[in-house]
């Protein structure tokens, strides 16, 4: 599939490298002109130097012929321009990054109407909806939704001494009856997608499925502490920071924001609802942050534009025994690190809207199948979690699970008939309209058909 | 420097290698020439046991691949894939002497086309098949045809094409590199049977088609009669005319063609700048040379036959231009250095690069006159980068260094500067034919071993325009002492 990407910054060139790693031909479109040698010479693409919004810089990269249009520069005017003009100009599908909260209001179904937009990425905005959802959720290190809010996969980090250590996945369905599946375990690197005689040990990571309040259930019979973030200390008014705010303010959450450009305070201290406290100073310095109640807050969660400073601030947190901290980090290699620094729980709007083309390019190129609804990469990377809208023509309907003939390392975790969240045991069937989880590793779907072996 | 990948990729072009050569093995059979087909399916054998070994024993710990590693390959390659290439000729006993195969092999696969047969004819059908099948090969490059047919060697093959690839700047067609190596090569192939095609409507054998067609292709220039293309007729002639122009062309151009883009594909400086240079030299000669053959058909058949034979550094010959007048022969002796356009099969510095050499002295000499004005140079309306500019003339400048070390180096051969300097240009571009003893009827034969292993690395460096050879060349590279 020909896929054309405008702009290539940080969110840019991850999209090149994971639709690269997908198999479409990728054109790469920047105005920086040393970038674009660097990007060639990395990625196995085509480049085109010039404008976004150049008429001729995109009839060069040959949009007439383009299934896809990603504009993300770093402007939000350009990348709607861009769009206008790829669908003009014959793109299939366009997509455009879309990240001032100006326009991310009503304006936006507007917007996306009369400029023909088939889709608004907003990755701080998406950032801001994990994020929070960890924060309902903080004994895991991830939480992932799948349509409807139905069924979560909620990735977890067994810590030394957990009353899972040392148990079978057959016996842990036997003495807890809660409805839930462990669908991937990742183990010293190694990733698994276990079956009933699976052992977790301490030390695992692992994948959970079930129903938002089962997977509440279990945290409860497992004993792990399961307290709702009350008070949340943010550091970095970013634009994510300030979705996350907004959210957490409207639920009731206390926030505490603290921000070393006095500008960006006053602009918080303005557009923020009350009930956020907004402090001006160096939130890389320690005794700061005890003095604003670093000390007895639930949580804390890192968002300065500089890894490196969220993971050495997270990193004094975890110190401090704040139950939950959470850093923002964009660079791969350096999320590894944090990782053996003990941070577990990382956040990468870069992962997030790869994640999300990946989806949409897959769902694209099997528009009249079983497509792709909702895709996930968990484990860093190495699982991908698909829910797959079910039509009538998959070939293995309302045939038992247990009779079904799967391929290896698949697992079908979850599937949800109308407002109903169902486990599957090997009596279950799958039926059409239903959406279907499936767990994966190590293959690439496109249809629900490919699981079959 | 990751030496691992640099050797298994080597592994591949072995097998590669030893697959091909079942092609004049074939040949041999058909002919009767038993003793030169064992040697075929002998060296075949080894070729593909080495490179098997080589793949199957060399694991690398990872498949990246860097601006190094490109340049290590390809010298690696051409170097090892040479040598294999000259067993044949040795084991036969066609070529006993392994220093003369490797100079005759060098030169078929950098498309150089100079020979040191004292008598072409002799040599056997399947000898000449190979002789003429590297140039083919060695036309479009065998890298780019592993990358073409071979999956997932690394992401970042674009290293080892730029390398492999002449011109000063290296672009893609389409966004994969693996695409982008199979058009070239469909595109290449179709040009090729295209030429067979017409040779054949003209009555030559479909073994003397194939043969001439490989040469041509590859702008390379092995014959198989001891007059080159001088025995064949007048339409074999202008055939062989037409295409050597065609393969002399930016192959952009027929992918251009092919998707309906003919606006672009005619709107390149570089294409009227080639046809200008080769008509204007075209004229001259003729002129020149008109009181020699005195029929308007026959002079103008002799100068656009030999212009664009130098120009495109094929390298074919209908007459001894070292009897034309002085004129004609200073006009080849210029022309030797241009070779076609960059993205082609052609050797030679490459009109676009001559095209901004002279850009850059103009604004040179703007500058002089107005200290402060500040301009860029543009081609086909865009600027190009500073960085691109400085490479080409860094590039032309050891492109000099080279021709005058090579030259240096053969001057112990007692043949005289005008011998000796022609035969230095005609190898670093590629060409073949130079002047006096080398002329288009004469040869290398009677250099010293010495002088022709020169001249083999000579050819080497031309091919790979320069750096690949010198980087492989200098311990510094294989020596990790930095990470």
């Amino acid at each position: 599939m020909k896929i054309i990407v405008a702009g290539c910054g940080k969110i840019g060139s991850s999209i090149l490298e994971t639709l690269v790693k997908e198999g479409h031909d990728v054109v790469a479109i920047d105005r920086k002109n040393d970038l674009i040698g660097e990007i060639s010479n990395i990625y196995d693409v085509m480049t085109v130097c010039g404008s976004a919004a150049d008429c001729e810089t995109l009839a060069e990269a040959g949009v007439d012929k383009a299934e896809l249009f990603v504009a993300v520069t770093d402007s939000d005017e350009v990348n709607m321009l861009a769009c206008f003009f790829a669908r003009r100009m014959g793109a299939k599908h366009t997509i455009a990054r879309i990240r001032n909260p100006e326009y991310n209001d009503k304006n936006l179904v507007f917007m996306k109407q009369n400029l023909d937009i088939s889709f608004t990425i907003n990755p701080e905005l998406f950032a801001a909806q994990e994020l929070y959802r960890l924060l309902k959720l903080p004994a895991a290190v991830n939480v992932e939704t799948f349509s409807g809010r139905n069924l979560e996969m909620v990735e977890m980090v067994l810590k030394d001494g957990s009353p899972l250590d040392g148990i079978s996945l057959m016996d842990l369905r036997r003495k807890y009856k809660a409805k839930f599946l462990v669908s991937a375990v990742s183990r010293g690197g190694e990733v698994y997608i276990p079956d009933g005689s699976f052992v977790l040990e301490s030390g695992d990571r692992i994948g959970i499925t079930a129903a938002p309040n089962e997977v509440q259930k279990l945290l409860k019979m497992l004993g792990i502490v399961q307290r709702q973030a009350r008070r949340v200390m943010i550091l970095g008014a970013s634009t994510t920071a300030f979705y996350l705010a907004e959210m957490l303010i409207d639920s009731g959450t206390a926030v505490t924001i603290i921000e070393k450009d006095a500008e960006r305070c006053r602009k918080f201290s303005q557009e923020l609802p009350d009930g956020a406290l907004i402090i001006h100073g160096d939130g890389a310095r320690q005794e700061l942050l005890l003095e604003e109640g670093l000390g007895s807050a639930d949580a804390f969660v890192s968002l300065t534009g500089m890894d490196e400073e969220n993971i050495l601030v997270s990193y004094f947190a975890e110190l401090q025994k704040v139950p939950k901290v959470i850093s923002k980090i964009n660079r791969g290699e350096l999320s590894y690190m944090a990782e053996k620094l003990g941070l577990d729980s990382i956040i990468s709007p870069k992962k997030i809207i790869s994640d999300v083309l990946v989806r949409y390019a897959r769902a694209l190129q099997n528009s009249l199948g079983s497509n792709v609804e909702s895709l996930y990469r968990l484990m860093d990377g190495n699982v991908e979690a698909l829910e797959f809208n079910v039509r009538s023509d998959f070939k293995g309907i309302k045939i038992p699970l247990k009779d079904l003939k799967l391929k290896s390392n698949l697992l079908i975790a979850g599937i949800t008939r109308g407002r109903k969240a169902l486990i599957p045991s090997g009596e279950d069937s799958i039926l059409p309209g239903d959406k279907v989880v499936v767990i994966v590793s190590g293959r690439r779907l496109f249809d629900l058909d490919d699981i079959l072996a | 420097m990751n030496r691992k990948m640099v050797f298994r990729i080597f592994g591949r072009i072995a097998a590669l290698e030893g697959l091909l050569l079942l092609f004049p093995a074939v040949v041999s059979l058909i002919y009767g020439e038993f003793r030169a087909m064992w040697s075929f399916i002998a060296v075949a054998a080894g070729a593909a046991l080495a490179g098997f070994l080589l793949m199957r024993f060399i694991k690398p710990n990872n498949s990246l691949i860097y601006a190094k590693e490109g340049f290590a390959t390809v010298a690696v390659v051409w170097i090892g894939m040479s040598v294999i290439g000259a067993l044949p000729f040795v084991i036969s006993g066609e070529i006993p002497d392994f220093v003369d195969a490797l100079f005759e092999t060098v030169s078929g696969f950098t498309t150089t086309g100079a020979s040191l047969l004292r008598d072409v004819e002799s040599l056997g059908k399947g000898m000449l098949f190979w002789r003429s099948f590297t140039h083919w090969l060695g036309g479009m490059g065998v890298l780019v045809f592993i990358m073409a047919i071979a999956n997932n060697i690394s992401d970042r093959t674009i290293h080892i094409m730029r390398a492999e690839m002449p011109g000063p700047v290296v672009g893609k067609l389409v966004p994969k590199v693996k695409d982008t190596a199979k058009i070239l090569y469909l595109i290449y192939i179709a040009l090729t049977v295209l030429e067979m095609i017409f040779l054949l409507i003209g009555g030559m054998t479909p073994f003397e088609s194939a043969v001439h067609s490989f040469g041509t292709a590859g702008t390379g220039g092995f014959g198989i009669k001891a007059d080159s293309i001088g025995g064949y007729s007048p339409y074999i002639q202008w055939v062989i005319t037409v295409f050597m122009l065609l393969f002399g062309i930016n192959f952009n151009l027929y992918y251009l063609i092919l998707i309906r883009r003919f606006r672009a594909a005619f709107s390149g400086k570089e294409l009227w700048v080639y046809f200008g240079i080769y008509a204007a030299a075209t004229a001259i000669i003729a002129a020149n040379i008109y009181p020699i053959y005195s029929s308007v058909g026959e002079t103008l058949r002799q100068a656009a036959f030999t212009t664009a034979s130098i120009v495109t550094t094929t390298g074919y010959s209908i007459s001894d231009f070292n009897i034309w007048p002085q004129l004609s022969r200073g006009v080849i002796f210029i022309l030797l250095f241009f070779g076609g356009c960059a993205g082609s099969t052609a050797g030679g510095l490459k009109i676009s690069r001559i095209m901004l050499l002279f850009k850059l002295i103009r604004r040179e000499f703007r500058k002089l006159l107005r200290p402060r004005s500040v301009s860029s140079v543009n081609v086909d309306s865009k600027p190009v980068e500073e960085e691109t500019l400085s490479s080409v003339s860094n590039y032309f400048a050891l492109y000099i260094l080279t021709i005058g070390i090579t030259f240096l180096l053969i001057c112990f051969e007692p043949f005289g500067i005008e011998s000796n300097l022609s035969a230095a240009i005609s190898c670093v571009n590629n060409v073949g034919p130079g002047f006096g003893i080398v002329g288009p009827m004469g040869g290398y034969a009677d250099y010293s071993a010495f002088s022709k292993i020169v001249l083999t690395f000579a050819m080497l460096l031309g091919r790979l325009e320069i750096y690949p050879m010198i980087i492989a060349v200098a311990p510094a590279t294989w020596m990790s002492k930095r990470a």
